[in-house]
């Protein structure tokens, strides 16, 4: 079985899976927009790894 | 090519690329809680800017010209890139990446992975590690961008070679490794138009989607008869299995590829910049599309190139034949034939955004693995360490250019030198760096001993096997012949185009789960210190 002039299967099906993979980014994006943000606030761990990123970025 | 409109359209990019950069230099400089501006990005920005590091003139220009050889079966890689590099990269990986590197406090990817294990030599050698490996990659997406530019401009390839180079360094040196995402995404965003059209002119150029897979489908016949042999059986179909390119298209480009891409150092820093992983959920949506467009749009086109070359009166051959066997030269020789002018400027500017924004995290990368990962946490190095960084910066990108230089004799004509570069890199990380990586995101139990012999034994098996086994590198490396009197230990059977990776990874794995019995366990405090938050 092929599709969209396409020779083989295997082809076939890949051009399928790309739709279908990049469909579930979408979805899963869209479903999950709102949820786990509940660490949204910037946290002591955040600043502190900031200052740190900070000082490397000054090293380059 | 009209070289005056080219030019003006670059120097507008540069100067743009020049103003994004000095607002978020501005930025981070003059905001009193800089750093709180910079977590309050936005995902698509995220999300683009990872897309347009994970995706370089390699992608496009070599794997698109890899397309132009194998055909469409190398889809199966843009699957991966999409299912694997986004999905699976974001919503099993990065999360807990992001939440452990923050417990941990690590900034670079061997640093995560020496904290996670409590050892310095971990971080140490695997930062040597990347610093051995990664100019490869540079090379490979030097190599891309400089093969266009000689195309376009009918330059040799040497001085487009070190001419890009030179305007690659200055971006580098001149500020381009720093507050990265804006300029990232906008070069993403760049990306993404000039792919675009790219796909929709090429299908409208051949007569519509059907009819231009149609067209290339009934061209099987001369691809079997040209490379029949080694299992080609026509560009929208896949090759005869487990012959010679079907190992290879498989075990190299879409496996060493497509799973590598978990592993790559330049990329997990990135999930640790973000506020919170609600920010990763909508990432997943843009990366997923950016990918698609992409790699998807690269390779699509890349094996289309044999319809125009084959049906052109100035050519009359497939695109292999067309570009001389030179298979990075594929993609800019269609571009620069058939295209209009207008639409090569676009595409030179594709390729600047994917070459910049992938070689100033890989610079970045590299630069703190000499300066902070091997001299200042390995070897105990006292004061700043930002002479180390700043020559070890220096130190790769001349390697790196070397590199691309010496890369078109190390390996045979026909052979696609940027993506088989890539893949090495690809391949090489995920044998060493995945199993502790993966071990150590999800596993309470894995210990020092496990990750450092999975480690060593990846980086082992890998090298021994592209010394000794798969004949693409051993042939050119010439240790095989020079003890053993052969090109590979395995010539004539099916081993020799086996990927390193489909040996190493699975090795990699089994020593890691086998040391694991072996050895203490870490700390149980410190094990609560890393999964602190991960539910």
């Amino acid at each position: 079985m092929t599709i969209l002039g396409l020779g083989d299967f295997n082809v076939s099906l890949v051009f399928i899976l790309l739709i279908l993979s990049t469909l579930l980014c979408v979805i899963y994006g869209i479903v999950r927009w709102n949820e786990d943000g509940e660490d949204a606030k910037i946290s002591g761990k955040e600043k502190q790894w900031d200052k740190e990123e900070k000082n490397i970025e000054e090293t380059l | 090519m009209n070289v005056l409109l080219l030019s003006i359209i670059v120097l507008i990019y540069l100067f743009i690329i020049g103003y994004l950069a000095y607002i978020a230099y501005r930025r981070t400089t003059t905001a009193t809680d800089y750093m709180l501006a910079g977590r309050n990005i936005h995902p698509y920005i995220m999300a683009i800017s990872y897309g347009a590091t994970f995706i370089s003139t390699s992608a496009i220009v070599g794997f698109g010209g890899a397309a132009g050889v194998f055909g469409m079966g190398i889809l199966w890689l843009t699957f991966l890139n999409i299912f694997m590099g986004i999905f699976v990269a974001f919503v099993f990986f990065g999360k807990r990446t992001r939440t452990m590197g923050l417990n941990l406090n690590a900034h670079t990817f061997p640093e995560f992975l020496g904290l996670r294990f409590q050892s310095r030599f971990l971080q140490g050698f695997s930062g040597l590690v990347i610093l051995v490996a990664m100019p490869l990659y540079a090379a490979v997406v030097l190599m891309g961008g400089a093969q266009f530019i000689a195309q376009v401009l009918s330059v040799d390839y040497n001085a487009a070679l070190f001419f890009f180079t030179i305007i690659m360094a200055i971006y580098v040196i001149m500020g381009g490794l720093k507050g990265v995402m804006y300029t990232d995404a906008f070069q993403g965003s760049v990306m993404f138009i000039g792919m675009f059209v790219l796909l929709v002119m090429t299908y409208t150029k051949l007569g519509g989607v059907v009819t231009a897979h149609s067209k290339l489908t009934a061209m099987s016949d001369i691809a079997v008869q040209i490379f029949g042999a080694k299992g080609h059986t026509g560009w929208t179909s896949f090759p005869v299995f487990g012959s010679e390119y079907w190992w290879t298209l498989v075990s190299s480009v879409v496996l060493g590829v497509g799973i590598g891409v978990l592993a790559q150092p330049q990329l997990v820093v990135r999930f640790m910049t973000v506020k919170a992983n609600r920010e990763l959920n909508r990432a997943v949506l843009v990366g997923g599309v950016f990918i698609l467009m992409m790699t998807g749009v690269a390779f699509i086109v890349g094996a289309l190139t044999n319809v125009y070359f084959f049906n052109n009166p100035n050519f009359n051959k497939i695109a292999l034949l067309a570009a001389d066997k030179n298979v990075d030269n594929i993609i800019p020789l269609y571009i620069s034939n058939a295209m209009p002018h207008w639409f090569t400027a676009l595409f030179m500017i594709t390729l600047l955004s994917a070459a910049m924004s992938t070689l100033s995290s890989q610079f970045h990368t590299m630069g703190t693995a000499a300066g902070r990962d091997v001299y200042e946490k390995w070897l105990g190095g006292k004061g700043s360490p930002v002479l180390i960084t700043k020559m070890g910066i220096m130190v790769t990108i001349i390697i790196s250019l070397i590199i691309a230089w010496g890369l078109p004799f190390f390996f045979e004509g026909g052979t696609a030198i940027i993506a088989r570069g890539t893949a090495i890199f690809f391949g090489l990380c995920a044998a060493s760096f995945l199993p502790m990586y993966v071990g150590g995101l999800y596993s309470k139990k894995i210990n020092k001993q496990a990750a450092l012999w999975g480690f060593l034994s990846g980086v082992i098996v890998s090298l021994f096997c592209l010394f000794f086994i798969h004949t693409k590198e051993s042939q050119s490396l010439l240790v095989c012949k020079a003890l053993f009197g052969v090109d590979s230990l395995a010539a004539g059977t099916k081993w020799e185009f086996v990927d390193p990776l489909i040996v190493a990874l699975p090795v990699s794995i089994l020593v890691t789960i086998i040391a694991g019995f072996f050895g203490k366990q870490l700390p149980e405090e410190h094990i609560n210190k890393c999964f602190q938050g991960i539910k």
